[in-house]
């Protein structure tokens, strides 16, 4: 029994473990080889890298609901991207432009209707063909990726408004938008898949489908539902990124799934369903981003972070099975 | 009786359809541009699509034994970067750093199919862990330069890429060949077979007594044996590579393999149908730009493509169109 509490807490906590781990590390070594003036564990340090996480973080949360629920969407880099030059361009659409500052409220919404538009694609083939959801979004990370070129080919889409940018930077106990926007949503998120109906089924269709239509619960809404969400999220960590920088190009965004994917496998979410938290997923976010940081404080060559991540990504999922034996999940498609 | 007669049609569409739609579209494309089909186009066609697949080739076996391989993107970069640099190490030379190129890059293969062969490792976050690796070990070589060829003419290093023999370009001709030997290698050997089982029941497998983790390595041993070639061939096209020449090919090659037909659950696809899959998005991207239209619309022809293919080979299996998720 107290075996098995001891398992639980390891698991849960590893990601909490390792960022500690991280910090200390980071810090000693830093001052070790003094190779920076300030601390690692500094205030400011840490708050900025709350705002440098969000753009994966927003994204990764959305993952973990998708990846919980069972699926997968490798389509989110694009969509992130269509949307961010969506809100820029329909700023200088006619109807818009009149409005002055007025126009940004409208920009956004334009932008996170894109967002669920796409999502909504998505889930719509998901469950009206019974597609795997890794071959609708593939194919729909091609796609979209596509639209991206089509609406202003390979230039890049440009504008900043002042007032946007203001909005962006505006902040908190020195928190800035995006990095309150990403917590807001975790917390919002976190709520929905701990404390509501839905949130409840997407774990249970997620753990096992066949028990899920047999206890009468209908899988193809949640499954769009859960899917528009991520086009959501997508689109929303776009106009928090966006805002700020006003200016988009058209690669921006690839590999963001692959990141968001990391995240949420390191935060403990199983790739076959039915597990995982939004809170470890935030660990996972977190880990990456001091990772990143800390490499970068030491003075290791910027290209070590890329080898680092991917090794411990490996060593979670080894340790993950030493831990976990009898759940040998393989990936379900 | 309608109906069995459209389940007939369906049946035979869904085995051969890729087949079926690959011949319409050329005939439909040459009536409109004949163009399309001269010898010189074709050739072009197949020498862009050389690189793409293959390394459609390789996944394809790791795809039957029923796993997937998102590395292959980065593994292009690192080897060809790697004998960029071998190849203007002083007393390297091409000689010498095409087998050094290709130990390593199927050294990096041989990891992955430890990990995911003999200790049973997802395969799809393995290789996502080790695109992001790879990608660093790059960097960390090149130290984040471009490499490049100084003297091109004094090397006969460019032979793989630019070269022709008997009128086909060596793109082409590697292509053709290495696509035939994997073909009898999947189709006729005890081996191919092995690979089948493994991913069309790997449970059944191992009590029929096959050593699935052995051949689940192999399967990658061919899928980095394939990136290396592709890898050279990138290499010797232009003479230099960025640390990124294979970002983001890992999908469209997984994009050519399911548009071949394979299943992502395993066990199900052949070394031909993937090289017509290749050659479908060879030659919308080629018919796309006879037509006047941006590279990327080819992007979203074939998210199109890829469902409709695959929702046609599903929805015959089961004889409904709509799926039965409630």
């Amino acid at each position: 029994m107290q075996r098995e509490t001891l398992k639980n807490l390891l698991k849960n906590g590893a990601i909490w473990g390792f960022i500690v781990l991280e910090l200390v590390f980071f810090q000693v070594v830093g001052s070790v080889l003094s190779l920076s003036e300030t601390a690692f564990i500094d205030p400011d340090n840490m708050l900025l890298l709350l705002k440098q996480s969000a753009p994966i973080g927003i994204i990764a949360v959305g993952m973990t609901v998708i990846m919980i629920n069972g699926n997968i969407d490798l389509s989110v880099g694009a969509t992130y991207a269509l949307a961010g030059i969506v809100m820029l361009d329909s700023m200088t659409w006619p109807i818009f432009v009149g409005l002055g500052d007025w126009a940004i409220p409208f920009a956004w919404l334009m932008a996170l209707l894109t967002g669920c538009a796409l999502g909504l694609i998505n889930g719509l083939i998901v469950w009206k063909t019974g597609v795997d959801a890794f071959i609708v979004t593939l194919g729909a990370m091609l796609g979209f990726r596509g639209l991206v070129f089509m609406y202003n080919g390979q230039q890049p889409t440009y504008h900043l408004n002042w007032t946007m940018v203001d909005i962006a930077e505006w902040g908190v106990f020195g928190l800035q938008t995006s990095a309150l926007v990403f917590i807001g949503v975790s917390l919002l998120v976190w709520l929905m898949m701990t404390r509501t109906v839905h949130g409840r089924n997407a774990y249970a269709i997620g753990n096992n489908r066949e028990a899920a239509v047999n206890a009468g619960i209908r899988v193809g809404p949640h499954i769009l539902i859960n899917f528009v969400l991520i086009g959501f999220l997508a689109a929303l960590s776009a106009v928090a990124f966006y805002s700020g920088s006003g200016s988009v190009n058209p690669n921006d965004g690839m590999l963001f799934e692959l990141w968001a994917i990391t995240a949420v496998v390191l935060g403990g979410t199983k790739l076959a369903g039915g597990a995982g938290s939004i809170v470890g997923t935030f660990g996972g976010v977190i880990a990456i981003q001091l990772l990143r940081k800390g490499l970068g404080h030491i003075g290791a060559q910027t290209e070590t972070v890329n080898l680092v991540i991917g090794l411990i990504l490996i060593a979670v999922l080894l340790l993950d099975k030493q831990l976990n034996r009898q759940g040998q999940q393989e990936l379900k498609l | 009786m309608a109906e069995t007669n459209l389940k007939a049609l369906g049946g035979l569409l869904a085995r051969q359809g890729i087949l079926v739609a690959f011949v319409v579209f050329m005939i439909a494309f040459a009536l409109w541009n004949p163009r399309f089909i001269e010898i010189d186009n074709v050739f072009s066609v197949i020498r862009s699509s050389a690189i793409l697949g293959v390394m459609a080739l390789g996944v394809t076996f790791v795809v039957i034994g029923g796993n997937l391989d998102l590395s292959v993107g980065s593994l292009l970069s690192f080897s060809a970067i790697v004998v960029l640099d071998l190849h203007e190490t002083p007393g390297f030379g091409p000689a010498l750093a095409i087998p050094a190129m290709y130990a390593m890059t199927m050294g990096i293969g041989a990891v992955i199919g430890f990990l995911v062969g003999y200790l049973k490792l997802n395969s799809l976050i393995v290789t996502l862990g080790m695109l992001s690796a790879i990608h660093g070990l790059t960097l960390t070589w090149s130290g984040g330069q471009n490499m490049d060829i100084a003297n091109q003419q004094e090397t006969w290093f460019g032979i793989f890429g630019r070269g022709t023999a008997l009128g086909i370009p060596i793109p082409v001709l590697m292509f053709g060949l290495l696509a035939a030997v994997l073909a009898i290698i999947l189709a006729k050997t005890p081996f191919g077979r092995k690979v089948y089982a493994v991913g069309g029941n790997g449970t059944a497998a191992t009590f029929s007594g096959i050593p699935r983790a052995r051949v689940v390595f192999f399967t990658y041993i061919i899928s980095s044996f394939c990136v290396a070639t592709a890898g050279l061939i990138q290499a010797s096209r232009t003479m230099g590579a960025q640390n990124t020449v294979g970002q983001g090919m890992e999908l469209e090659v997984l994009a050519a393999v399911i548009l071949g037909g394979a299943s992502l659950l395993g066990g199900s696809g052949t070394v031909f149908k993937t090289v017509i899959g290749v050659l479908i998005l060879g030659f919308i991207q080629n018919g796309l730009l006879l037509a006047g239209l941006e590279f990327y619309v080819q992007f979203v022809v074939t998210w199109i493509i890829i469902i409709l293919a695959v929702w046609l080979d599903i929805a015959t299996k089961r004889g409904k169109l709509w799926s039965p998720i409630a």
